[in-house]
């Protein structure tokens, strides 16, 4: 008999979590592929999408809040933001790349659950599929904001540059966490998603999108706002105002205090944390997936 | 001789009546936990077999004896309760072909994307593409997407990735009857080809003359039990009798 049989007896389906997915690179690369392909079937405007919807979103909230509210700099208003619009867009890109990739990412275990019912490959794929979809999605919209900056006179510097990644690892791993986490929980209470589109609403107005982070200091007073600042999508938001609006200023404006001493760490550490939480929690519920779909 | 599975002493539980929401589980256990959330059966219990490597296993049983269940425990989809399932190599399951097929991708994207699922690299696909094109006799529209295939290219499509994953251990969940006539005669030649290579097969099928073509050790379930595992005709005369 021709049998090459190879190593050892191993025990199927114990995968190695997170690890797994470096030697299923060609799979993620496809699952990635087959949602950009798929996202958009049979619409004519096609990936243009991806324009459209921030640049409707930036629009209504740049009347309302800019000029209704008065959050813009003018001549009239003094005490506005100088630029207001490169402000609110640059957060607004990273909210909605957090948005869809943590809401995508809740979904995609369900979504993906007659799959995972029938073969075993290593599930984690799937809500990180979704988080890279969302990055591929994000870009449009980032060249669309280097654009605005550069019409509005940014001359940002190498650590500006560095902050804005340092700012999208921080929400990318952010939303990888929560997302395996939700994702996991959606097997067996589906509310979980309904959860997550509540929180998504949540996270867009608990950050310094529209309006500055002084305000929230002014009200709040210091121990509260030290809680509101360690929101990790509160430090990415900043962030990305330091690499993309700051430059644009006359840099009067000032920034958070500590933002790169001690903000960017707990940024960095609580993303770490949560990748772990929302980690372990999947491994303790995934052996369970195939049942409970 | 290797052993390619061993299956030792596995038990597997089921839910019947599923909570779907939080309000429902608080509600339980805001009451002290009275009465069962959920009622439970036996899916298996205390099953054990070991196969070797180059055997050809059916696995059989009325609906609900628990064949495609411990088919999924082999594949690692499912994880017992107690007991243990260890495998030796690569195992790849044609268990529904065509899991992995999405609808609004062509032949090609599904090919390539189906060859990933069940676990190929990349270079793997591209070398056994044409082959997989040939054998599925789809040609020209392997670049349609597959939504508009009839459900016999469907199939065929799907079955043809399956069978060139080459894994060392094959495991079939009733998908022998694929296709028209002619492609089923040459899906159960491949299968035979398979089993004259060497490969490892253990098929669950409910067609008792195609199974005993092809396999030659019988593994009878009734109730998540094992009733009987000898010779494949004394397992299908159980059965008929």
């Amino acid at each position: 008999m021709s049998v090459i049989s190879t190593g050892e007896l191993t025990t199927p389906g114990l995968g190695g979590g997170l690890r797994d997915i470096k030697q299923s690179g060609f799979l993620l690369k496809l699952l990635v592929r087959k949602e950009l392909k798929v996202r958009y079937r049979g619409s004519v405007l096609g990936l243009l999408w991806s324009y459209v919807k921030p640049g409707v979103q930036f629009v209504v909230f740049y009347v309302a809040l800019g000029i209704f509210l008065g959050l813009e700099r003018s001549a009239r208003n003094p005490e506005g933001l100088a630029n207001y619009a490169v402000y609110l867009f640059s957060g607004i890109v990273l909210i909605n790349f957090f948005s869809e990739a943590l809401g995508n990412a809740a979904r995609s275990i369900v979504m993906n659950g007659n799959l995972i019912k029938k073969i075993y490959l290593p599930r984690e794929l799937f809500p990180v599929a979704s988080v890279w979809v969302s990055a591929v999605h994000f870009f449009p919209q980032l060249v669309v904001l280097v654009v605005g900056c550069v019409f509005a006179g940014w001359h940002p510097n190498l650590i500006q540059l560095l902050a804005a990644l340092a700012g999208f690892i921080i929400v990318g791993m952010l939303a990888t966490g929560l997302g395996l986490l939700f994702g996991a929980a959606n097997v067996y209470f589906r509310d979980s998603e309904n959860l997550v589109d509540m929180l998504l609403m949540v996270a867009t107005w608990a950050s310094p999108v529209m309006y500055a982070w002084s305000m929230v200091e002014q009200k709040l007073g210091s121990t509260a706002f030290a809680i509101y600042q360690a929101n990790p999508i509160t430090i990415g938001v900043e962030l990305f105002h330091y690499a993309f609006w700051f430059p644009t200023t006359d840099g009067s404006a000032a920034m958070p205090p500590n933002l790169f001493g001690l903000w960017l760490p707990v940024g960095l550490v609580v993303a770490v944390v949560i990748v772990a939480l929302g980690q372990f929690t999947f491994r303790r519920l995934e052996g369970r997936f195939a049942q409970e779909l | 001789m290797v052993t390619a599975i061993e299956v030792s002493n596995i038990s597997k539980q089921f839910v019947l009546r599923h909570t779907r929401s939080l309000k429902e589980a608080v509600v339980w256990l805001a009451k002290g936990r009275k009465g069962d959330l959920s009622e439970k059966f036996h899916a298996l219990k205390n099953v054990s077999v070991e196969v070797q490597a180059g055997e050809t296993v059916a696995l059989l049983g009325l609906n609900g004896s628990g064949k495609s269940t411990l088919l999924k425990h082999i594949s690692g989809v499912m994880l017992p309760d107690s007991g243990t399932v260890k495998t030796r190599g690569r195992v790849a399951g044609l268990i529904e072909v065509g899991a992995g097929f999405h609808p609004d991708l062509s032949g090609r994207d599904n090919v390539f994307l189906n060859g990933a699922i069940l676990g190929m690299t990349e270079q793997q696909v591209k070398d056994r593409f044409d082959d997989i094109v040939e054998f599925s006799e789809i040609g020209q529209f392997i670049d349609t997407e597959v939504k508009f295939y009839s459900s016999g290219m469907y199939l065929r499509l799907a079955f043809s990735v399956a069978v060139h994953t080459d894994p060392e251990v094959f495991l079939i969940d009733e998908i022998l009857a694929v296709g028209d006539e002619p492609f089923q005669r040459k899906c159960i030649g491949k299968i035979q080809e398979l089993a004259r290579d060497g490969k490892t097969l253990v098929v669950v099928s409910h067609d008792l003359d195609l199974v005993s073509r092809i396999c030659e050790r019988g593994v009878v379930l009734e109730h998540g039990k094992l009733m009987f595992d000898g010779p494949i005709e004394e397992a299908v005369a159980l059965l008929r009798s």
